[in-house]
């Protein structure tokens, strides 16, 4: 199993990769290349040009910026799980981090490639959904950005232009004290999960749901957000009729089907691990001061 | 026969001796297949079928010949050319098999899998020759293929392949006793149908073969990674029509074999006949996706059967059917299947037996043993009747074994089949009961119904299980060993025995060591090389501690035996007055007054003119084919407790105890490895492997993504425990290994998730079984219930 | 014996591996862990599924494991890589086995070996920012591992007896 042939770029800049975008009609973007490498060696993919963007500068880093946390798109995996600011700020993305993969992945593998590459069972895509990132993307008219939510147009499919380049994921951390909870049903550890469910919730002084994010992994070709099931717990204390019946409206959802995994099997795993997690996030939410 | 002799002063046989193996494995310094570089070696790689089964119209290879470093490109008519014919021989003498039912060197006309091989492109680097192979084109006339066993009774379904007969490749009929009279007697008689998959073997480092021909000499050398060397070689003599004296097989260091690399196949003979051809060195090294669609793997196997017992829960008789998934092609023949079917008793006594056994041809990879052989599949059924018999005769599932165990007193025990050779199978000795014993002991069995009861009012499902088993560990008819101790004074052992891991050299290091008062580093150990050992039978069946020990026994006990002899007359000594001890033949008190080896070495190896000592024949070796017909019978037990999620279907082993019997063991930490291997294993096939196909014959699971092997985090720690019977079959006690662990792990698993979802009422007759599956299975059962 | 020179465009690539400098060049699509066995000689990393999952071909690039079949040879321009060949110390005493090296050695964690060097890669990596490591700690690094020889088990026994020895003063 070895690739095709290619020929390799190694730009230095942003710029230089939209040159190379825009010259090679034929071209892939390769980032961490946990994804893309076993596709190259099985010959699924065969691009007529590779354009590395290890060595690109600016794509990389966690900085905090007018309120948001900025990841650059090129930001290894490893680096997320390690990052304070990440766990401080946007602390759901650093207990799904630790389901990504092996740390061997993680060492390599990077936010930008997960949310390009847009497997429905990624965590990254998920973590993203749930709290609607802004993703900014430069192309040859320059600048733009699009919610997390508008990035996918199908299965494993972006909306990236080919002469495209996604650079960086703005997010927008929940209040301090929020709760938050990330858990994913997956056959074994670090596979890609067959179903994943996060819940962000924040609390008002009387301890009602004030804001309430709900996402499932793996059951639709992007991350979903139920919102019937938020809207269900917006004022409620969460108790245990509120969980039941927005874990219920989760198993609802149309879920995937195939022959391996069916529907059923995928909203019924909704359903146990939005019990789950809601709990969880609930225990970590801390009802604000007067 | 009697118990071993362990007499020696020196006793190297059972300890925990560090392998000799493992500096240069452990410094990557091992030398497997791809290691090996030869100058000016070429590369091949392999067109595969896409397709399960269809016509080969026309193969183009034009464009593929012309790429730049291609060497040569080869269909099935070019390499007949290089033959002596296209088709291989059958592995396993048969006078019932179909004729025409081995793989092609080639496919020829019409491919019968996905993964046969049909063309074979010999390139500079892999990665020209995989350019070069894509440039081949080749069309097809898609057939229509067989793909469920199960429609190989349907004399209407599809045919395997055209020339086929019929898609059944041989159906056997197997018992003993008077199995009608024996149901008609009986209290209760209960049927049950079970569905047990087995995936592929997986070793890490996939097959290769690698070989070179000398002109002038007419010398063929191969090297593969393989655990049949000297079949190889005969193989490549009548495939190539060489004598064997002009073909070598060398075996590299092996990473691992499973059953996968005990066959010859077809691309370890092309390699050679076009190496011979070209001139120049060619190697093959598989890549995973090869090893998922080509190399060979264990699939499915229907089992319909009765069980008729008394009132007490005694087992009176088994009788049924076996539909068991053999491929497009057999190898090697059905001894798989045959293997299943006649060891359903297992280690318990079942008066009267009956199986019908169909060998079902089915457009999918050729079928033959993985690790365990059919025994697995024999262990899940038994226990699933015996799991049953106690759920309708409320009797504890312990005790329901208990009950049927063979006794320790009716040893040796007759079982009432008769092997393929036709020799009744003897269990030589084991104490069962005492096995079980050990096991719910360690495992507190007896408290279990307590900690059950409180874990469900917590909400949490757990569940126990218990499994016996038993193998035959000396399949002959003998393997080979050659003791040589060089005027250097180096020991070496030679023999036919085949390493893949297991620690084989290491553990006929100790055998030796221990006749000549060697440590055990001081002793060489070569396996597989044909060049160097003109006879040998290889690793399969768990039988070489038995098999090799023994012939290493027999054969350093005669060096040793000759050393003592010249030592005796050089020293002017009696033999009962010498002492061997780290390379030296001494006067026992007397440490001056002896002999190296080396110099009783360079006293054997003959001087003109001097007379060899009274009654020594020349040189300080010995050679012996240790020959044996009996079957010395591994067993061991084992007991589990899981915990199953019944809203995700997930299976937690909380506890796993298992207790072996391998008689006298060689090397206690070897010993215990190769169950722990087993064990993860057996794990993966009873929750995790399964090769999955389409309803079209294409193999859905291709990767490790999708083929789930068991990581570390799905291993829980393994409680191991020995009990050694040592076996009268052999001098050394001893018995074999390497697949007693994974034989019951699927039964006795499959038994406690059972029994955690008790309450559910829902019977498991199936493995592996997955988290959808458990699902599914509760489902139905409350839809059930809420029915009633 | 001609040695074939093959059309495709080659790289150089300047990179260490276990401190040797290395300038070489390669094709632009060989794989780093086909480079390190065939350019360099290295064969203790192997090849054993060529789609990121087995570890077989784990490496150190710069400190940090990698899947070296996930890689391309020219990714390593300037990198630093360390493999099983650089574990051992034969300059120091006694075997001059890496402590991880002589644990597998005592606790027999190994059978084949083939998926070995991978593993003792990820362990290096491990032991080397945290030296007491639990066993639920070591079964995560080993998961991006298959071995399908030795259960796991005495793997992991050995990667605590060589995190206790490292703790006892021995080599990191």
């Amino acid at each position: 199993m070895k690739p095709d042939r290619f020929t390799y770029h190694a730009p230095k800049t942003i710029d230089e990769v939209i040159i190379l975008l825009n010259g090679c009609p034929d071209s892939k973007l390769l980032a961490g290349g946990q994804s893309l490498m076993p596709m190259l060696n099985m010959r699924i993919v065969t691009p007529a040009n590779l354009i590395d963007l290890n060595r690109v500068r600016g794509l990389d880093g966690i900085h905090e910026r007018n309120g948001e946390v900025v990841i650059g798109a090129m930001t290894r995996q490893r680096d997320i799980e390690f990052s304070a600011t990440v766990h401080e700020r946007l602390p759901l993305l650093a207990e799904a981090i630790t389901w990504t993969g092996h740390r061997q992945t993680r060492n390599r593998g990077t936010i930008g490639g997960s949310l390009c590459h847009l497997d429905p069972s990624a965590e990254q895509p998920g973590i993203a959904v749930a709290m609607e990132a802004q993703l900014e993307i430069v192309g040859p008219n320059g600048l733009r950005s699009i919610p997390m939510l508008e990035f996918g147009s199908a299965l494993m499919t972006t909306v990236l232009l080919p002469n495209e380049l996604l650079t960086a994921i703005r997010f927008k951390p929940w209040a301090p004290g929020h709760g938050w909870a990330f858990t994913e049903f997956a056959r074994r550890h670090g596979d890609f999960a067959i179903v994943s469910a996060s819940a962000l919730l924040e609390l008002d002084k009387e301890g009602c749901v004030s804001r309430v994010a709900l996402t499932l992994g793996g059951v639709a070709a992007m991350p979903l957000r139920i919102s019937v099931a938020e809207e269900r717990l917006l004022g409620t204390k969460l108790g245990p009729a509120d969980i039941e019946a927005a874990a219920v409206l989760c198993q609802n959802i149309d879920a995937l089907d195939d022959p391996q995994i069916p529907k059923w099997y995928r909203q019924q795993l909704a359903k146990a691990l939005m019990c789950r997690i809601l709990p969880t996030a609930l225990s970590r939410a801390q009802v604000p001061n007067q | 026969m009697n118990a071993p002799i362990t007499t020696m002063a020196h006793r190297v046989v059972g300890t925990k001796a560090r392998r000799i193996e493992d500096p240069a494995l452990l410094r990557g310094k091992g030398r497997y297949l791809s290691d090996i570089k030869l100058d000016g070696e070429l590369q091949a790689v392999f067109v595969r079928s896409p397709h399960a089964h269809a016509k080969i119209l026309s193969i183009e290879c034009t464009a593929a010949r012309q790429l730049s470093g291609v060497v040569a490109v080869y269909t099935a008519e070019d390499i007949s050319k290089e033959l002596t014919k296209l088709r291989m021989p059958l592995g396993f003498p048969s006078t019932t098999l179909q004729s025409d039912i081995t793989p092609f060197v080639l496919a020829y006309r019409e491919v019968a899998f996905v993964g046969e091989a049909i063309v074979m492109v010999v390139a500079e680097s892999r990665y020209i020759a995989e350019d070069a192979a894509a440039l081949v084109e080749i069309s097809y006339e898609p057939l229509e293929a067989i793909v469920d066993c199960r429609k190989a009774l349907d004399p209407a379904a599809p045919k395997v392949r055209t020339e086929a007969i019929s898609n059944i490749a041989e159906h056997v009929r197997l018992g003993y006793g008077e199995v009608t009279q024996a149901f008609n007697n009986a209290d209760h008689v209960f049927h049950e149908e079970i569905f047990v998959h087995r995936g592929a073997a997986h070793p890490i480092e996939g097959r290769g073969v690698l070989a070179r021909y000398e002109r002038e000499k007419a010398e063929l050398t191969v090297w593969s990674s393989t655990q049949m060397a000297h079949e190889l070689m005969h193989t490549l003599a009548d495939m190539l029509g060489m004598d064997q004296h002009f073909v070598r097989v060398i075996t590299p260091d092996v990473g691992g074999g499973f059953g996968a690399k005990y066959l010859v196949y077809p691309e370890e003979i092309a390699i050679p006949a076009v190496a011979r051809t070209l001139g120049r060195p060619v190697k093959w090294v598989e890549d995973r996706m090869e090893h998922f669609l080509s190399a060979i793997q264990e699939r499915d196997q229907y089992w319909y059967v009765d069980v008729a017992v008394n009132k007490d829960g005694r087992l009176l008789g088994i009788r049924g059917k076996l539909l068991h998934d053999q491929g497009a092609y057999t190898p090697q023949g059905i001894n798989l299947a045959f293997n299943a079917a006649s060891s359903i008793s297992g280690p318990y006594i079942v008066p009267t037996y009956e199986m019908d056994v169909y060998a079902c041809q089915t457009n999918k990879a050729p079928v033959i043993p993985v690790r365990g052989a059919g025994y697995p599949q024999a262990a899940f059924v038994m226990d699933r009747l015996l799991d049953r018999i106690a759920r309708e005769l409320h009797i504890d599932r312990a005790e329901v074994r208990q009950l049927n165990l063979i006794p320790k007193e009716k040893m040796p025990y007759a079982k009432g089949l008769r092997s393929r050779a036709g020799v009744a199978a003897i269990i030589d000795s084991g104490d069962y009961q005492a096995c079980q014993k050990k096991a719910l002991d360690v495992i507190d069995y007896a408290g279990f119904a307590k900690r059950k009861a409180a874990a469900r009012v917590a909400g949490r499902f757990i569940g126990n299980g218990v499994a016996n088993c038993v193998k035959g560990t000396s399949r002959g008819p003998f393997e080979s060993a050659l003791v040589r101790v060089s005027p250097t004074g180096r020991v070496t052992v030679y023999t036919g025995a085949m390493a893949m891991g297991q620690g084989i050299g290491t553990s006929l290091a100790q055998v030796c060591a221990e006749q000549l008062g060697l440590a055990v580093d001081a002793v060489d150990v070569t396996t597989g090389d044909t060049g160097h050992i003109p006879l040998g039978m290889g690793g399969f069946a768990s039988r070489q501690a038995v098999m090799a020990g023994n012939a290493v026994f027999e054969a350093a006990r005669e060096v040793r035996e000759k050393a003592l002899k010249t030592a005796a007359s050089i020293l002017e000594a009696r033999i009962e007055d010498l002492v061997i001890r780290n390379g030296r033949v001494e006067v026992n008190g007397v440490p001056g007054h002896g002999i190296s080896l080396a110099d009783i070495a360079k006293k054997l190896k003959g001087a003109p003119g001097y007379a060899m000592p009274k009654g020594v024949t020349p040189g300080l070796e010995a050679a012996y084919n240790y020959q044996l017909d009996a079957q010395a019978h591994a067993n061991a037990c084992h007991a589990c407790e899981v915990e199953v999620d019944p809203q995700t279907g997930h299976v937690l082993i909380t506890r796993y105890v298992a207790v072996h019997d391998s008689g006298t063991l060689i090397n206690p930490l070897i010993a215990e490895g190769q169950v722990h291997g087993g064990i993860a294993h057996g794990i993966g096939n009873a929750l995790y492997e399964k090769m999955i196909y389409d309803a079209t014959g294409q193999p859905i699971s291709t990767t490790f993504a999708d083929y789930l092997i068991p990581f570390a985090t799905e291993i829980p720690k393994l409680e191991i425990f020995f009990i050694e019977s040592p076996s009268p079959t052999n001098p050394l006690g001893v018995k074999g290994i390497g697949e007693t662990g994974i034989i019951p792990v699927a039964a006795v698993i499959i038994s406690a998730v059972e029994n955690a979802l008790m309450e559910f009422n829902l019977r498991i007759c199936e493995a592996p079984v997955s988290p959808v599956r458990i699902l599914e299975l509760i489902n139905k059962s409350k839809t059930t219930e809420a029915g009633t | 014996m001609t040695t074939f020179n093959s059309d495709e465009k080659k790289l150089t690539v300047r990179l260490t591996v276990n401190g040797d400098e290395h300038s070489c060049d390669v094709s632009q699509r060989k794989l780093l862990v086909d480079f390190l066995r065939e350019d360099l000689l290295l064969t203790g990393t192997h090849s054993g599924c060529e789609h990121g999952v087995c570890g077989a071909c784990t490496i150190l690039l710069d400190g940090e494991t990698a899947r070296s079949c996930l890689m391309l040879a020219v990714q390593a321009e300037g990198a630093s890589i360390e493999t099983v060949e650089s574990l051992a110390n034969d300059q120091a005493g006694g075997d001059g086995l890496h402590p991880l090296q002589q644990a597998f050695w005592d606790r027999h964690g190994l059978q084949c070996g083939f998926c070995t060097p991978g593993i003792l890669m990820s362990l290096a990596e491990l032991l080397r920012t945290d030296m007491d490591p639990t066993e639920e700690e070591i079964r995560l690094v080993l998961s991006g591992h298959l071995c399908r020889c030795t259960g796991y088990q005495n793997i992991v026994a050995a990667a605590l007896d060589a995190a206790a020895s490292i703790r006892n003063g021995g080599r990191r």
